[in-house]
């Protein structure tokens, strides 16, 4: 198979131009003509449908929430970066763009994030027309705080709800589309297949949540903008119902999956407290605006942090990383908490939690502008520790929070089997091996608003009047397939509940596969997970019936998937044998750092799959950089 | 700790419902509501009965999709939050626990606690939004917005459309949501241009949607899990009545009801 990843011809800045100025275009009284499934709902999805929808095509969109509002980037707090230089502290589309590539280990294909700076700039604009109450000056001009990986101040917010208040506006745009009759939304309706006529992405098969029925819907053209996978790991910081189950059905119908192994693990989460927790709450990187990162010097100081004196306290990301301090990017300052808990000098009655203190920025800028930054993160925290960060420091502890991994996607986005389009966390293409923060609804509005609605009609252009019946053959078989699975799943009526096998797979991705990870753990892992799959397909028990509401059954199918999922994760770690972004090999380090490897692995390694149980075939697209220079990425 | 619970239980919109009681024991306080749900759920799983059918997502107060009625008050005891951010620390040991879907004739019940509120979508479908489209906008600093006004929109748009306002009005009212939504984009310089429209026709939409008429008790800020301060609906009127004032003939007949 030829990855060709379609990166226009010129200078690295005119890429997108060029290609614009190329692109085939539909004329737009054939748009009308054109069905376009778009499944996912969150920034990238939303933003896809309803802008496709102003061009002109009907649009089916869908989700498995109740409403488009409720997708997860609803859950996003901290900011969107754009370029705009608003402040005037030297940001530019190519700092933007450097920064990004840099904040990704130098993993991550430089056409795509160069555009991805370019239209950041643009977001702004449009959710600004669209009514999102970004914060603002006394002057009424917008107003900027600064991200990790970033010495500039680029990240626009909104309170601590900046993710839904993007959600709205594009969640809005949707609905303006639905009262113009151009796209219709299905809600509580989850994708569990791809359908493939001739080679090419034409449709869908789905369960209503509510009836149980399953049903195909055709189309020309197939996105998916599903969101991310880290719920493999169970607990993150993810909503419970984000899943893989859209993009790995993908992938079974021939779509490679890129970069699996790179996941993102965030230093500043509410520490776990106990058995029974079903998520974890991220507190915002944000707050490392203002909070400062601690913990004893001492191993094992158990005095209360009020008690330990400044000059035994170890600001350690101050002190290993002065230039960036509390603001380094993420998989660094993930690292930096595990081994200064490693080493016993942990926090809390667990050990594992560092503090992060505010204490310094009340007494400079008082209590009521901290409330005015953080309040509702401040009382979120408050509600789940039952502790006032206003007087105590947070405990703060890294968690699963993203995946920058995903279906492999062209310039384009979109994946090598034609037609089928990948937008947001659900493609691997902006981010590398790390992503920055405030960049994640940056890209999932790039591709939704400005990306797909320009590459989506190169392709359409040459598929007039090729959009199948959905009572084709291939959707027959597709439903027979997904029918039976369900039934499968439903006749078990094992011993073990859902749950469980969840958090034992959690557990495994965890300690194998995690902050740190090794080629024996790693075998270890391989050994483990197949046999849980198997002991999974023998002993669940799924209650209930498949023709009603069952979560029951929803739950059984999309942990099924995590655990053929998990085993490609794994590999890709233990074939990825160097060390890049929130890829943390131990046998490759330097001074506790990341050592890459570019002679040997700067490339994409997309996966395509061969059948369960079957080993997948590694696919290399060579990362080639025309602009920069690879360099050690150091934040010292 | 341990709690005695009264779910209601109903496996479809046709068939009866009842509350039926289960044991919920060997609690930490520090779970949250949902939690404990979970693990009374795997208690029933393992039963081999069917567990409990309720709505949730991203369990830190900021989906909307949690909608439980706990002890009589939609989300619980707890003040400004979501049934996902209500521990049980806030329950006594011992306690018995009546947990409810939100009832409302617009919200039709699914299953169980899961209750159907895409009337409220079809309110936003109405006239809840700025019609932009996606290549036309200005830059974003081209027209300054007063921090006044651009916070009070955010403290209208914080709203997470969760239902909990119709839930515990008695004449399950839709005020407290869609004032929020007009008043959010009304208060903008961005949303003035469709400013009368939009009130008139999303009201129109809430009454077509049978929601009930608001007599102001003000239960509905009471339970909001994000504080929507009912002056928002004090804003909408005006702004009701302002338009209805402005609008033509053809208009005025059809919201004269
Ligand atoms: C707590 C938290 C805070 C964050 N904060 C920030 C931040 O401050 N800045 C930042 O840039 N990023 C942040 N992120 C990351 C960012 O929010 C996400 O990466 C981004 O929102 C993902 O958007 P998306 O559109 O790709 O997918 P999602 O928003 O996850 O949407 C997925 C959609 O797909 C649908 N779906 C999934 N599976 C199926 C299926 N099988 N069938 C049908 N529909 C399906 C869902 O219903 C949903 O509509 C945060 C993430 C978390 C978890
Ligand atoms: S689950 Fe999202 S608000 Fe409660």
């Amino acid at each position: 198979m030829n990855l060709d990843a379609k990166i226009p011809s010129g200078p690295l800045a005119q890429k997108w131009d060029n290609y614009k100025r190329d692109a085939k275009l539909v004329n737009p009284a054939n748009k009308r003509k054109y069905d376009i499934i778009v499944v996912g709902t969150g920034l990238a999805g939303g933003a896809a449908a309803a802008t496709l929808g102003e061009l002109g095509y009907n649009v089916k969109s869908f989700c498995i929430q109740d409403s488009p509002r409720r997708a997860h980037s609803v859950a996003a707090q901290g900011g969107i970066n754009a370029a705009k230089n608003y402040q005037n502290d030297g940001d530019s589309v190519y700092r933007l763009f450097y920064d990004t590539i840099k904040g990704g280990d130098f993993r991550a294909r430089e056409a795509n994030v160069y555009r991805l700076a370019q239209v950041s700039a643009n977001i702004i604009d449009q959710c600004v027309a669209q009514g999102v109450p970004f914060a603002r000056e006394y002057s009424g001009y917008l107003t900027n705080r600064s991200f990790g990986g970033a010495q500039v101040s680029r990240t626009f917010y909104a309170r601590g709800q900046t993710g839904q208040q993007l959600l709205l506006g594009a969640y809005q745009s949707l609905m303006r589309q639905v009262s113009l009759g151009t796209v219709k939304v299905f809600p509580r309706t989850e994708m569990l297949d791809l359908v493939i006529v001739n080679g090419h992405a034409k449709g869908i098969v789905t369960r209503n949540l509510i009836t149980g029925a399953i049903e195909s819907h055709a189309g020309d053209a197939v996105v998916l903008a599903t969101g991310g996978y880290g719920n493999t790991w169970y607990l993150s910081t993810y909503g419970r119902g984000s899943n893989a189950t859209a993009i790995w059905r993908a992938h079974k119908k021939g779509a490679c999956f890129a970069n699996p192994c790179y996941a993102q693990i965030h230093p500043t989460c509410i520490p776990v407290s106990g058995d029974y927790q079903s998520k974890l709450t991220l507190m915002s990187e944000s707050l490392r605006n203002d909070g400062r990162v601690w913990v004893p010097k001492k191993v094992g100081d158990k005095r209360a942090p009020g008690d330990i004196p400044e000059d035994e306290r170890d600001y350690y990301l101050e002190r290993k990383y002065p230039s960036y301090g509390n603001l380094a990017p993420r998989d660094i300052s993930s690292r930096a908490a595990k081994q200064v808990c490693d080493e016993g000098r942990g926090v809390g009655e667990s050990g594992l939690g560092v503090y992060l203190d505010f204490s310094a920025a009340i007494q400079r800028l008082g209590e009521a502008k901290i409330a005015e930054r953080y309040g509702n993160l401040f009382d979120m925290y408050h509600e789940i520790t039952g502790e006032s960060a206003y007087k105590v420091p947070m405990r703060i502890y890294p968690a699963i929070h993203y995946t920058m991994g995903g279906l492999w996607v062209d310039y384009n986005l979109m994946s090598n089997v034609p037609g089928l389009f990948v937008a947001g966390e659900a493609n691997f293409s902006d981010h590398g091996a790390n992503r920055l923060g405030a960049s994640a609804l940056m890209q999932g509005l790039a591709d939704g608003y400005f990306v797909l609605p320009n590459t989506i009609s190169g392709y359409l252009a040459g598929q007039l009047g090729k959009r199948p019946k959905a009572d084709a053959a291939e959707f027959k078989q597709a439903e027979k397939e997904v029918g039976d699975r369900l039934q499968k799943l439903l006749t078990i009526r094992g011993k073990r509940t859902i749950t469980d096998f969840h958090k034992q797979l959690g557990k495994i991705m965890w300690d194998y596969c995690g902050m740190a990870r090794n080629e024996a753990g790693l075998k270890k892992a391989l050994e483990l997970i197949p046999k849980l799959r198997e002991e999974f397909w023998k002993d669940v028990n799924v209650p209930g019936e498949g023709g009603d509401l069952n979560q029951s059954l929803e739950r059984a199918g999309r942990v099924a998937d995590y655990f053929e999922l998990a085993e490609l994760i794994v590999l890709d770690a233990l074939m990825r044998d160097e060390s890049c972004g929130g890829h943390f090999r131990e046998e490759h380090q330097e001074e506790g750092e990341c050592k890459r490897n570019d002679e040997q692995f700067a490339y994409v390694a997309a996966w395509e799959h061969k059948g369960v149980s079957q080993p997948p075939v590694l696919h290399k697209e060579p990362l080639k950089y025309e602009e920069i220079h690879l360099a050690t990425r150091s934040y010292k | 700790m341990n709690v005695k619970l009264r779910v209601w239980r109903q496996a479809g919109p046709d068939t009866p419902g009842k509350f039926v009681e289960y044991e919920a024991t060997g609690l930490n306080p520090n779970m949250s509501f949902l939690e404990m749900l979970d693990e009374v759920n795997e208690d029933i799983t393992k039963r081999g009965e069917e567990p409990i059918s309720f709505d949730h997502d991203c369990r830190e107060g900021i989906c909307g999709m949690c909608s439980c009625v706990i002890n009589g008050e939609a989300h619980g005891p707890e003040y400004k939050v979501a049934t996902c951010q209500t521990y049980m620390r806030s329950f006594q040991d011992g306690e018995t626990i009546t947990v409810e879907p939100f009832r409302a004739k617009a919200f039709p019940l699914i299953k169980d606690l899961i209750v159907n509120r895409s009337a409220f979508d079809r309110v936003i479908q109405a006239g809840g939004f700025i019609s932009t489209s996606a290549g036309s906008a200005p830059d974003g600093n081209a027209i300054p917005v007063p921090k006044q006004d651009a916070d009070a929109a955010m403290d209208a748009a914080a709203c997470i459309g969760c239902g909990a306002c119709v839930a515990a009005c008695k004449n399950a009212s839709a005020m407290l949501f869609v004032s929020a939504k007009v008043s959010h984009l009304n208060l903008l310089p961005q949303g003035k241009p469709e400013k009368d429209k939009r009130v008139l026709a999303m009201v129109q939409q809430m009454d077509a949607e049978g929601f009930g008429a608001c007599t102001v008790t003000g239960s509905c800020e009471a339970v909001c899990p994000k504080g929507i301060s009912l002056n928002f609906i004090a804003k909408m009127n005006r702004d009701y009545f302002g338009a209805l004032l402005r609008a033509p003939s053809k208009a005025k007949a059809a919201h004269a009801d």
